[in-house]
This record gives C-alpha cells, structure tokens and sequence, in this order.
C-alpha cells in the first residue's frame, strides 16, 4: 500500500535525520532553537522517566520507535505491510526536542502491547524497563504512565445527556481506568447521564479514549502526567482514610511566609506603620 | 450584529445544545442564533438506524441536511440520540455516494458479465433490467424473479416492490434482511397471539421493578432504551433488578444485580427451568404455592406442543447444489445433520418427554408450523427434566465459574419473575432470534409471563425488541415477506389472496398462493440456477448472508443478472451486474414503524445528490416495463411451485384492461392514485420537494430518456393509505397518512384518534375490549389473533386424530418446547464457539456509518474479541492477527482480550460491520426451521495464529 510505503519512507529518513543530526553535533540544532528546549506537551512512551531526566537520558537511538513501527500487531491485515507505528522521532517542525520518542494519540494511539517492545530494547536507560514491570519482574503494560487522560466537560456530549461512552467502549482497562457516572435526566424524565470519569490510578494514557472520541475536537485527551495532576499537598489529609497517611509521610513543619508575615519578625510588625 | 458564518454555525449549535438542556441562553447569543438560522428549515423525522425508533429534527439550508438533532417532542427519546443518530445527515454525504447507474460491460458497451463497471443512463439500465427480468420469467417463471428486500425500506417503498413482485411478478421470491432478524419473533408472536407485534412499549420500561435482558446486549445495540432503562434502575436501585443473561460479558452486564453466562442455545433449557419452577412449586402441579394466575391461565391459555425433529433449516438431500456436489466434505458433515441426527447426552433428558433417548438417530423433517392441543400435565411432564441440576450442568456457560454460585444466580432468576406484586419485562434481540430454534424459545418466555399474569399489563411482559428501523413497520407490517400479505394477511390462505386482489384491483387468481423463497431460499435457488434474476433493495445481501461463499460465487459464476440499488458501495453492489443510485433516507417522503408499533412520517427533506432516485420511482419505472400480457399468462410449476398459474388475461379484460395495458397502469398510476394531489396548498406538502411528484431541478433524465417530470400526483399519499387500509377495522388500524405529520408517531391500532399501549388487555385496547363483551367471559384479556384459531388434539408427541379440533376463541397458547444441540458444535478441531453481532458506532455492514469519519475513527475495524487465557493457550498476542476458520471459511482479524467484550473461554465474538473482516464467510447458514432465520450466534471455529 502506498501510504504505509511512504510511511516506512519517512519513518527511516527521521531516524536518519536525527541521527545525522547527532553526529554533525550542535551546529545544525541552532535552526531548531524553540525545539531544543522539551515541550512540555509531549507524550513519551511506556516507561519514560521524568521528563527532565529522559531529555538527558535518551540517546536519540530510534530503537524504541523501530521496535514499535516493526512489532507484529502492526501489520497490516490485508497487505502484511507494516503500518504507522505509535512512536515518532521528532523532527524538525514536530516542535519536540528533535530526535526523541513521541507519539500523538490523535494520530495513533499506543495500543498497549502485552510484551512492550519499546522498552527493553531502550539502551540508555530513558524508557525503564522496572516502571513497567510488576512483582514478579514481568512486563506489565498497565503500569505505564505515559499521560492521563483528561475530560473536557463542556465539550464532552456525555455531559449534554447524550449516551456516548466512545471512550470507554475504547478504553483497553475498561471498568477500571474509565468507569461510567450515571445520574438521571431530570429534563427528559427517563434517560440517564452516563458520565466518563478518568481514574488516574489506573489509566496508563494509551490515548486510544482519544483517538476514539467522536467529537470533532476530542473532548478527552491525553495529557503529560506533571500536566494534567494538581497536588492536594500535606496539609490536606484524608481523616477517614488511614492510608492517606502514607502520602504525607515526608511531612514536615516549615516556617511560613506571607505577605503579611514578610518582615519575619513579631517586633517588625508591631513597630511597622501606624495604626490612625 | 455582524457575524462570519463560522460564528453562525457555533452560535446555532451552542443555543440548540443549550436549549436541550434547559440552560437559559444569553440574551445576545439567542439573538445572533436566530439570525444565523433565519434561513434555516428545521422539520421532522425519524432515525435512520435501529428499532429503537428515535425522533429527529433536521435543519435544511441551501439544498442539503446542515445539522441534526434529537427531537426534544419525541416521546421515545426526548431530544436524544445515541451518537449515530447525529450522523443522519452525515451518512448521506460520504465522497463515494452512487451517483449514476453503473453497467458491467466489456469495451463495446455490451453487458458483459466479466466486465468492469461504467456509467449507463437510467433508460439503458432499465433496459437492462427488463431484458434480464423476461428472461429469468422464460427460464424459471415467477420464481425466478427475486427480490432481496428490507427493514429498512420506507412503509411505501415497501408496498411498491412488494405490489408489483406479487401483483405484476405473481413471484413471492421477495424476501427481507428482516427475516435475519425478526422472522423467529414473529413466528413467535404468530404461534403465541395470531398476530404479529409485541404487546407493550416502551413505557413498560418506566413502569416495571425488574428488566431481565436475553441474548440482547441493549446498551450498545438500543442505546437511547438502555438510557432508560439505566434510568428507572437509578430511580430505585434497591427495589429494580436488572438481570443480563447472555453468552459473553459485554455492557449490558454493566448495571446487572445478576449475570448469568449461558452455553449457546442453553437459552431454551432455563426458560423451561424458571417455567418448571413456577409450575412444580405451584398446588396444581404438586407443589406448596399459589404462583400460577389459574384464573388468567384458564380463560386465556390453552397449552400446546409441536413435532421436535424438524431440522436446522439447512439445505436438504436432493438439492440441486447438493448433487452436483458444491459443497465439501467437511461442510457436508454439517448438513448431513438436516436429515438424521444422533441424539446427544447433553440434550437426551430434555428430548426424553418427546421420546428420545441418548443415541436415537433422529429422523428430521423439513421445517414445519404444525402444532396441537396439549393438557396441562403433558405441559408439566415436559418440563420435568430441567431440574436445577440438569439445567445448571448444561447452561452454564464460564467454565471457570463456580457452579453452586451459578445454581443461586438460576434460583434468583426464578425468584424474581415469581416474586408477587413484582412487574418484570423480558427484552431479547438477536440472542433468542438468531438461533436454530429461534420460534421456540421466543414461545418460552410467553409461557413464563403467561403462567404469572406478567403478559399485556402495564410494567411486565415479554418484549421482542427490533433490530431495523421498520422491521415492524415495514417488512411485517406490509408484509415484504415471501409468504406473506399486509396486516397479517397469508399467500397461502386464497381469502386473504381474494382480499389483496380485490383492493390491488387485480384479476382474481392472479397471486400465487406459494411462498416459500425465503431469503436464505432465494440465495440457495441462485446457486441452484432456479433464481437468474435478483435485485438487492436497502439491504446488503451479500455481506450479511452466512456461508456467504457460496451466494457470492453463484452471483459471479452463473448465468444470472444481479442487481443492487444502495446509496453506496457496498460488497452486494461489488457482487452485482448492475447498480442503481439510490436516493437515500431524507432524500425522499417515507415512514418507518418501530418496534413499540409506532408509525412515524417525515417528508422529503432535500434532493437526492447526482442522478439518484429512490426506490420507490425504480419500481414503479420497473412496472411500466411489463404488461398484461407478459406476466399475467398461465406459468407452468416451477421451483416450490407444483401447481401451474392460471392465465388471468381474459379476467384482466373483463376488468377493462388491456393485454398492452401496463403494470404502472394497474398497479401505481391507476385512478385511485391519481385522486391524491400533489397541492401546494396543503399544509403536508407545503414548500416541499416531491420528487416523485414533480420531478426537480435537477432535470434527471428518467427510464425513457426523457426528462423526469413527476408522476402528477402524490404516490406516497396513495400508497401508504392503499396499504393502511388494509389494516383498519382488523387490529392494525393505522391513523391517516397527514395525521403523522403532526405528531411525532402513534402505536397502532389507532382506533378513534387514539394509539394503544397494551394490546390485549381490554382496559388498554378496544379490540380487546370488543371481544370480551363479545365473548361475554369478563377476562381481563383477549388475545384475538386470528391465525390457527382450531387446533387438533394430542399428547408430546403427536396429535391424535380422533379427537378432532378444538376451537381457541380469544386464547393464547404456551408451548412445550424442549432443549436441544445446534447442528454445529465446538467438537476437538473446530474447538471454539464464534458469536457475531453489531457494535454501537456501526449500523449493520457499515456501508453508512464506515463513511463517517468520527465513527470511523471511534471503531475503525472489526476484531476477535476472545478471553485472555485462550489468547495465551494458542499463542495469540493481543492486537496480533488470527485467523478464525470455520468448515465454510476464514477471515483474518486482531485478538482482543480486553475491552468492551469479554466473553469465558471458549468462545469468540466478532462484529460484522467490518467487510475486510467478512465474517459471514465463516458462519453456517443454519437456521430456525420454522421462521428460517438464520442463526449468526453460534457456530465452530478454530482460532490460529497468523
């Protein structure tokens, strides 16, 4: 087929890009300057680690994406030809730090392969092969991390009253990293609100909720972990919850400032400024 | 205020969207909204997909659908759609719409049935079509002229090719992709009432404490019901139950109190358990308890039994294709079963009341209706077997689940139903209708809600829920069926021939009394060479037929001429000779019923794209093609036919017509029809298009070569108040043709303006009303169907003569109907069950939804979903590629372990919409032998790696 073809075509001329790209050395990122500095927008595969540290970490090998483009379950059903693979190598204008792994769900999703192939074959130590094993030292696809899929609720039609559920029919861990709010209409009198609700203990931000959305602009979307989590912090525990304690163990008391308290002394206080 | 038309747009969907949800909209916003809509014309109609039966508005601007939304009035879905229901007008704009007829030919413009397609004009592909149609009727006579017809036509499109198939044809090969669907319901409904159609409606939803979901998995399949259904259960959790009975976990489970896992076909075994449980704990039939409504039993029930070895509806030793040896050794293996088969240990308790033991080889018959009287301890003696042992043994369908556990969910299943004061509906689909014994097993669960007076009152019964969208309306109700006439009406029986012949104002004796093609006949006579013309209507008869090899190799190696009218390509118009652009669902006047027997009307909409026309105009421009004279002669026997056909020329002239007076005279553009006007006057027609009518701008050159100019007068008026009048005054009273246009659909009968909800029960329906005061009995009930109204009696196992007939004036009947084994069963080779079905983003074969690009995307291919650890046992990855082979074929399609569907080991579902994974080449066309669906839930396959 001719657009898996040039796929393929295109896929090994990136790589080689980024390859020529890292030995010709500095000289030639100048004309990339934005993309130098990571987006914080991009989705890295299963077992990246900390954004931050990957960007040090991978060596621009392509071997995650060669492993993903060239896996057996992306074969073409009729041509036997590989199809697109999940991961990318950035290049010039992809606005990603040029000759890293990404993928765009929109594009294709990562499809959760049982043996992650992207990962073992990663020789730098940015995919971690332990993230995303379990106990017994196998692979373990579910533990990913690679985003978490985020809910836009006014443009989501479940929240309008329409049963969509799109997303979690898509969602490989369905039941458990979507799960359905169900709640009356009270406007039609007999139907049901059914509510996608995105549980980021489980969802491995795969994407395939999004690439599955039937909106014209996903109404769910996968968003890079430091993105899409806020941090309740220490100071709010859950008093019923005796586990809660668990994630406030590193707690510790610490003076605080304000702008009120900025002096830093009682004294300045009371001798600042008058009080009529 | 100044806006682009991009704003335009948003606005308008914002203030819809808002107004849907009772948001109050900003001044300035609702302002600019009515400004962009100001040119706008918002109208009614009805979803163009499932049963369900949806209400729409649609918004035209400039010639084309520009948006759609649920119809806030409509009272099945209040403003609503599943996220289809969105892409009505969507489906209609796809790149690759038929625009123009396409001719297979070779380099001298010949019809060449080896030759590639290219554009003809509509007059040379009616020249076609005749040519091919005389001589298929010279070949073959009548049968030899075949029609794939639909559930999905409109009400007129319908009665058109159904008129002139059986009027002007005298062929009753004409036969709907409904009976893939429906026919076992309504054979159902034909044994059980003597009328077609579900007794409730949707509002028992609203109204019961219980819904017990079998082989149906509603949530994808009937999304905005589900809605409701998820609804009532939220209104009360504690007090409504809701039980999911099927053979793979899918999303029907997901509310479920109970899940209940079954082997295939073990449906008829725990139907008979929970109706042997009513009956064993009830004081007549030996036990404790007051269950049975002994009074409800008495006046309205009587029980019956019928012959159990009838077969599978498979083709039969001495067929044609049979002979000449077309099928091969392994299928053979298969369908040796038609004849004689060895009576299994799973099944030889259950056959025991019927005279069967372990080992008996079974001599079947062809398929029969036939049944008689039974007493109530033949009944009883009939359900002895289904012990809770028994039935747990050989239902339970998760061989990793813990039987005890599954004994208590079967015992909680029976409570429920049992329970007093608690109101239950039933819903099934396919589960209980594709399936070898698909007639029985709907009569079963009648048995059960009959027994507790749970049938025809408001929150409880058995409800047989629609696939199509006018299944109801229009395959049943007009009766596109091979056997039958509208409203109930029979081929076989000559008074109701005698009554559609006087109203089509035809000689009598016209109509041809057999009608035997059903649609899985019509493909098997093609192989056979008796069939050599076809044409495919609103359907995709060649992607949704199992053992599909066969009909497609018949279709391209024989000599025969296949024609498909569809809106797009499909594998049915790939597999033909011809193709006809088809106007699609708004591009012309029509009416679907749904399946709560609601009728609903929408007008033409906007103009069909290209050169398309619809399919009513194709066969009303079919009839002008054939007179008297050719078809109205005396035809030899032929096919099913032993008995010649009267010529009914002479009687033709007596009637004032000609030898040359043409089909169209008699049958379309006749007096009557000429009566309805088309009149701009009128409030119906007001500003809208009629291209039958008047023809249109488009100027498209018709089936003479000439322009189109209309018919001069209102063909769908005409032909929906000549069919509807067929049912009025017997039960099927339908309102008048303008009233649908002012409301958003009636439940027939319509008697005195008013729609009913409950039929049979005399406080609901005046027909039943009428016939107790008739009968004088004071019943709460009459179940005045009128088929098989005098019954012979007998015992399980036959009918004795010399007891004569019994009459069953207003009563209804519970059957005795045992378990047994499908013909194809997991066995070491072929060691897997393979379940088909639909998917919620995808209508049928996809030759609509596949063309839009976000339900596309959402699902953009069929695949094997399967359990992990059978995935694991074969060696299969997930998302890798397996091959799923059957003794009829394979597809390739990628492992799904997780996800929506999750079925136990041993057993595959695969969707059907997808036609790279044509997976209809790998089921067996088995069927019900009685209503001759065809059973697409179950058959052997082995699952290997690519």
């Amino acid at each position: 087929m001719a657009t898996s073809d040039n796929n393929r075509r295109k896929f090994i001329a990136t790589t080689l890009q980024s390859v020529g790209l890292t030995a010709l050395g500095g000289l030639l990122w100048s004309g990339y300057s934005d993309e130098v500095k990571a987006s914080a927008l991009v989705l890295r595969p299963p077992g990246a680690i900390k954004e931050e540290d990957f960007l040090k970490a991978c060596i621009k090998c392509g071997l995650c994406a060669e492993a993903c483009q060239n896996r057996e379950t992306n074969i073409d059903r009729h041509t036997g030809l590989s199809k697109a693979g999940t991961l990318q190598m950035a290049k010039g204008g992809d606005h990603q730090l040029i000759g890293t792994p990404f993928f765009v769900p929109t594009e294709v999703p990562c499809y959760m392969c049982e043996d992650i192939p992207c990962v073992p074959v990663c020789p730098s130590g940015a995919l971690d092969q332990l993230s995303v094993s379990n106990e017994a030292g196998e692979l373990d696809i579910n533990k990913s991390r690679m985003g978490l899929a985020v809910v836009h609720k006014e443009s989501c039609i479940a929240f309008w009253g329409i049963q969509c559920d799109a997303c979690y029919r898509a969602c490989p861990l369905l039941g458990e990293a979507i799960t359905i709010e169900m709640h009356r209409n009270e406007r039609t009198g007999k139907h049901t609100f059914m509510l996608p609700i995105v549980h980021d203990t489980v969802c491995t931000g795969c994407g395939l909720c999004e690439a599955a959305c039937v909106t014209e602009k996903p109404a769910i979307f996968v968003l890079p972990n430091e993105i899409a989590k806020g941090v309740a912090g220490d100071h709010y525990v859950k008093g019923w919850d005796k586990a809660d304690e668990a994630r406030i163990e590193n707690a510790k008391a610490e003076e605080t400032v304000t702008e009120l308290s900025k002096e830093g002394t009682a004294a300045g206080y009371l001798n600042s400024g008058d009080l009529y | 205020m100044a806006l682009d038309r991009r704003e335009f747009l948003k606005s308008a969907a914002a203030a819809s969207a808002a107004s849907a949800v009772g948001i109050a909209v900003p001044s300035t916003l609702e302002a600019s909204s009515n400004e962009a809509q100001k040119d706008w014309r918002w109208d009614k109609a009805a979803c163009r997909f499932c049963g369900t039966g949806c209400g729409i508005m649609m918004a035209t601007k400039g010639g084309k659908i520009v948006a759609v939304k649920g119809d806030p009035a409509a009272p099945v879905n209040r403003g609503l759609n599943c996220i289809k229901g969105y892409f009505n007008a969507k489906i209609m704009y796809g790149a690759d719409r038929l625009k123009q007829p396409l001719l297979r030919m070779n380099d001298k413009g010949e019809f060449d049935k080896k030759g590639n397609f290219k554009p003809v004009s509509w007059q040379r592909a009616f020249d076609e079509m005749e040519k091919h149609a005389k001589k298929a009727l010279k070949a073959s006579g009548p049968e030899g002229v075949a029609v794939f017809a639909s559930g999905q036509y409109t009400v007129m499109e319908g009665y058109a090719a159904q008129k002139m198939m059986k009027a002007g044809f005298r062929s009753n090969a004409i036969d709907p992709n409904a009976r893939h669907c429906m026919a076992s319901a309504v054979v159902g409904f034909y044994q059980t009432f003597g009328i077609d159609e579900p007794s409730g409606c949707y509002d028992d939803i609203e109204l019961t404490d219980t819904v017990i979901s079998w082989g149906s998995n509603m949530a994808e399949m009937h999304p905005i019901l589900w809605s409701r259904v998820t609804d009532r259960k939220l209104s009360d959790p504690d007090r409504v139950k809701v039980v999911s009975i099927q053979t793979y976990t899918h999303r029907t489970s997901d509310i479920a109190d109970i899940e209940i896992l079954f082997s295939p076909n073990t449906d008829l075994a725990l139907w008979n358990y929970v109706a042997r449980e009513i009956v064993m704990r009830d004081k007549k039939g030996g036990g404790k308890e007051d269950i049975i409504d002994w009074d409800f039993v008495n006046q309205n029930m009587i029980f019956a039994a019928g012959p159990v070895n009838i077969g599978y509806g498979m083709r039969r030793a001495g067929e044609k294709s049979l002979k000449e040896g077309k099928y091969n050794a392994k299928e053979m293996e298969i369908i040796n079963k038609e004849m004689k088969k060895v009576v299994s240990a799973k099944e030889a308790p259950a056959l025991a009341p019927f005279g069967y033991k372990e080992g008996d080889v079974m001599e079947n018959t062809a398929g029969t209706l036939k049944h008689w009287h039974i007493s109530f301890e033949d009944y009883k003696k009939s359900l002895e077997p289904y012990t809770l042992d028994y039935t747990a043994k050989i239902v339970k369908g998760d061989p990793d689940e813990d039987i005890e556990a599954f004994k208590k969910k079967l015992q909680a299943l029976a409570e429920l139903y049992i329970e007093k004061g608690r109101k239950v509906v039933s819903f099934w689909t396919m589960g209980m209708n594709q399936h070898t014994r698909g007639t029985w097993v709907n009569t079963l669960s009648y048995n059960v809600h009959f027994m507790l007076n749970k049938q025809a009152v408001p929150g409880s019964g058995a409800f047989s829920l629609t696939g199509q969208p006018s299944a109801c309306g229009t395959a049943r109700e007009v009766g596109t069926f091979t056997h039958r006439l509208p409203a109930d009406m029979m081929v076989k029986n000559p008074k109701h021939r005698a009554i559609t012949e006087k109203k089509w104002m035809i000689p009598q004796g016209t109509l041809n009394g057999v009608g035997k093609q059903h649609i899985m006949k019509i493909h098997r006579d093609i192989e056979d060479g008796l069939v050599k013309f076809a044409w495919v209507n609103v359907c995709n008869a060649y992607q949704d037929s199992a053992s599909a090899t066969h009909w497609i190799k018949a279709a391209r190696e024989m000599d025969n001429f296949i024609v498909t009218s569809d809106g797009y390509p499909g594998i049915s118009a790939k597999v033909s000779d011809l193709v006809l652009p088809s106007a699609m669902i708004y591009e012309k006047w029509g009416a679907y019923g749904n399946a709560e027997r609601r009728t609903q009307h929408w007008r033409q909409q906007v103009l069909p794209v290209g050169d398309a026309m619809s399919d009513t105009w194709q066969w009303v421009e079919f009839s002008k093609r054939f007179t008297v004279k050719d078809l109205w002669g005396e035809q030899a026997p032929s096919g099913p036919r032993k008995k010649a056909l009267p010529s009914v020329i002479e009687e033709a002239k007596k009637m004032g017509y000609s030898e040359d007076t043409t089909m169209f005279d008699i049958l379309f553009g006749n007096e009557i029809a000429r009566s309805y006007k088309l009149d701009q006057n009128d409030p119906i027609q007001k500003g809208y298009d009629n291209t039958e009518g008047y023809g249109d701008s488009r100027k498209v050159i018709g089936s003479d070569g000439k322009e189109f100019k209309g018919y001069g007068f209102f063909i769908h008026k005409y032909l929906f108040e000549e069919y509807a009048a067929f049912g009025r005054g017997h039960g099927h009273d339908l309102a008048p043709f303008d009233m649908y246009h002012k409301v958003r659909g009636l439940k027939w009968p319509v008697v005195d303006g008013k729609e009913t909800q409950w039929r049979f029960n005399v406080k609901y329906d005046p027909y039943a009303a009428k016939a107790v005061k008739d009968s004088g009995n004071g019943s709460s009930h009459a179940f005045y169907g009128k088929l098989a109204k005098k019954l012979l009696q007998g015992s399980l196992t036959a009918p004795d003569k010399k007891l004569g007939k019994k009459a069953l004036p207003n009563k209804a009947k519970i059957f005795a109907r045992p378990y047994m084994d499908p013909p194809e069963m997991p066995d070491t080779e072929y060691d897997t069950w393979l379940c088909t079905g639909r998917v919620l983003e995808h209508w049928h074969s996809g030759t609509m939804t596949m063309r839009v690009p976000e339900l596309f995307r959402a699902v953009p291919e069929a695949l094997c979903y399967m359990h992990p650890k059978d995935a694991k046992a074969k060696g299969l990855k997930q998302g890798g590629l397996c091959w799923i082979e059957s003794r009829r074929g394979k597809v390739k399609a990628r492992v799904e372990t997780r996800g929506r569907n999750r079925p136990a080991r041993g057993l595959v579902f695969v969707p059907w919409f997808d036609e790279k994974v044509f997976i209809n080449k790998v089921c067996l066309d088995a069927t019900c032998p009685m209503s001759k669906q065809t059973d697409y839930k179950k058959c052997a396959v082995k699952i290997t790696k690519v």
